[in-house]
């Protein structure tokens, strides 16, 4: 049951745009999914390598410009000299995006890690700073604050096939949830491999870890590698389906928001961040007929400090020991069985000698 | 087999190691005995590559491996088991097992070495699938020597491997050491329970204030009255 529920989930939310019909309440679910996407990238620095990153938004963030301003175009001096870029697909955007994305968690991977802890937290709020400010900043570039409209909605298909635009709700939503499921088994495949061990082993007791041969710096930097790419991916969507980004984007309560996420759901776990998403995601849809967005606010705060009190593993964690508290495992049994066979093997091989 | 020649470590300013010199042979057990703070598990951690060392060499099967990192020095053959017992609570038994064997490629043999772990200690085997920080005391540290043996070492270092175990769980992770040196693998064995220590060692280094003072076989250093009186608590005329 455990191993067809990612699917069985991927069916059903396949099947949601087939009878929900209202576009507030798919917009809904598209930027909810677009900020799960970017809580799973989070989830593997902090719920697999421990790292907690208080400067994830800049990811994202990075990932919305460099695919906004590639599918846009753009001129600008640097240093004397003018760069003139003429639009690209926005496909080929949201790629260069991810791809920038991921060449900065290189770059923070390399210069933060050496510091690891409280100070690669600092570390990494300072980046989102920097590059707020940058966005904020450099008008020739990004429009300052202004902001950058206008920005072309994903096109599917190639030269040969003619392309797609994707205007409507249900048409992003497939794409959000296709890059969804991907992400998914990216992540499964990553942390259930022995590059996901090691980064598990760093979490737990990272001295036991480099005694037992993991290198530090090597796991810790790919983690942050494929979270920015991933997060950068997430940005991507983000600003090709708003069609406008400005400097706000790296809010730090949009960091706060993706932490909030993974820490409900349960860091550490591939479902986590998914359960999680779909809460905070959806929550202001059902609050918003009672109660004003400031009193939201505070709910979510108080709905965070209760989690953290009653499931400080997450829900995804409690609902596991839940599940496997009702009905024993027969795997596990089988498993045991076996294994007690092959130690009479080896006992009985002992025994010859 | 290990040879280490006028090794020096540093944390910041105050120095750690000044100058120590041992030779491990092989197929042997040495040990190290000294009081806390007096460097023993400083030299295993430089040994290992863990720290740093400011000068001197380590030479391990005839080659200088100082300064080399962690990973190439177990991989060159000397595995580490930390002091305290040292698991990854959140990971299963098997897991953890698993993990130890983190340098080696060959899928086949680890499953096999696995196995072999599993049948010299069948409390392991029980609770394969469980997490280890729910192990008992003497159950973990079990599993953190299983784990080491998972490298296929040629040389095993284990730091303090009695702390904090009850004396019938002391009795049987020194024989379980024993076993290990008997199947061929060297051993070195840092231990503040200097009598159980010395008594089983083939050769022993007594270790003050970061110099080695007292170098002989186990039995030598038992009946030394320097020896008796500041480790063993007996007194030079009893």
């Amino acid at each position: 049951m455990n191993r067809y529920f990612p699917l069985v989930a991927l069916v059903f939310f396949a099947a949601v745009p087939l009878w929900l019909q209202d576009q507030y309440y798919l917009h809904t679910l598209v930027v909810a999914g677009i900020f799960m996407l970017a809580a799973m990238s989070l989830n593997l620095l902090l719920g697999y390598t421990g790292q907690l990153s208080l400067g994830h938004v800049a990811f994202f963030g990075i990932g919305a410009y460099v695919s906004a301003l590639t599918s846009l175009g753009f001129d600008v001096t640097v240093f004397g000299r003018q760069i003139s870029v003429e639009p690209w697909p926005p496909f080929l955007g949201l790629l260069l995006g991810m791809a920038t994305a991921g060449l900065c968690g290189y770059l923070i991977g390399k210069l933060a890690f050496r510091v690891r802890g409280a100070y690669f937290v600092i570390v990494t709020i300072s980046f989102a700073e920097v590059v707020r400010l940058v966005a904020l900043n450099w008008v020739d570039l990004t429009n300052g604050p202004l902001a950058l409209p206008g920005i072309p909605p994903l096109t599917l298909g190639f030269e040969w096939t003619g392309y797609v635009t994707l205007w409507g709700k249900a048409e992003n939503y497939y794409v959000v949830l296709v890059f969804i499921a991907l992400a998914y088994l990216l992540m499964k495949r990553l942390v259930q491999s022995p590059y996901g061990r090691a980064m598990i082993a760093l979490r737990e007791n990272e001295t036991l870890a480099v005694s037992v041969g993991v290198s530090v710096t090597k796991y810790l930097v790919l983690a942050a590698v494929v979270s920015g790419a991933v997060a950068g991916l997430a940005g991507g969507l983000y600003a090709h389906y708003i069609q406008i980004i400005d400097p706000m984007i790296f809010m730090f309560l949009n960091t706060v928001t993706m932490v909030i996420i993974v820490i409900t759901g349960g860091k550490g776990t591939l479902a986590g961040p998914v359960v999680g998403g779909l809460i905070f995601g959806l929550a202001p849809v059902f609050l918003r007929n009672y109660v004003g967005p400031e009193v939201q606010w505070i709910l979510y705060g108080c709905l965070m400090i209760l989690i953290v009190f009653i499931l400080p593993q997450g829900i995804v964690p409690e609902i596991e020991r839940w599940f496997n508290r009702a009905k024993p495992d027969r795997r596990n049994d089988a498993a045991g069985q076996e294994g007690s066979s092959v130690l009479a093997l080896a006992r009985s091989g002992r025994a010859n000698h | 087999m290990l040879e280490i020649r006028g090794l020096v470590c540093r944390y910041g300013k105050v120095t750690a190691l000044d100058g120590i010199s041992l030779t491990v042979p092989e197929k042997k057990l040495v040990v190290l005995v000294g009081a806390n703070g007096a460097g023993k598990s400083t030299t295993l951690r430089a040994i290992s590559g863990l720290v740093p060392a400011a000068s001197g060499q380590v030479i391990f099967n005839g080659e200088d491996i100082t300064g080399m990192s962690a990973s190439s020095i177990l991989a060159k053959g000397i595995a580490h088991c930390p002091e305290g017992r040292r698991v990854f609570g959140q990971m299963t038994v098997l897991e953890n097992l698993e993990i130890g064997a983190y340098l080696r490629k060959d899928t086949r043999e680890i499953a096999a070495d696995r196995d072999r772990v599993l049948s010299l200690f069948p409390r392991l085997a029980e609770r394969r699938r469980q997490v280890a920080g729910t192990l008992s005391g003497g159950e973990q540290q079990m599993l953190a020597i299983g784990r080491s043996m998972m490298s296929r070492p040629k040389l095993i270092m284990f730091d303090e491997p009695s702390l904090g175990l009850a004396p019938n769980i002391v009795e049987q992770t020194f024989s379980i050491i024993q076993g290990i040196r008997e199947a061929g693998t060297t051993v070195m064995m840092v231990e503040q329970n200097a009598f159980a220590a010395l008594d089983m060692c083939d050769y022993a280094y007594l270790l003050e204030a970061g110099s080695m003072v007292l170098e002989g076989d186990g039995k030598e250093l038992i009946s030394n009255p320097h020896v008796r009186e500041a480790y063993l608590g007996v007194t030079a005329h009893a």
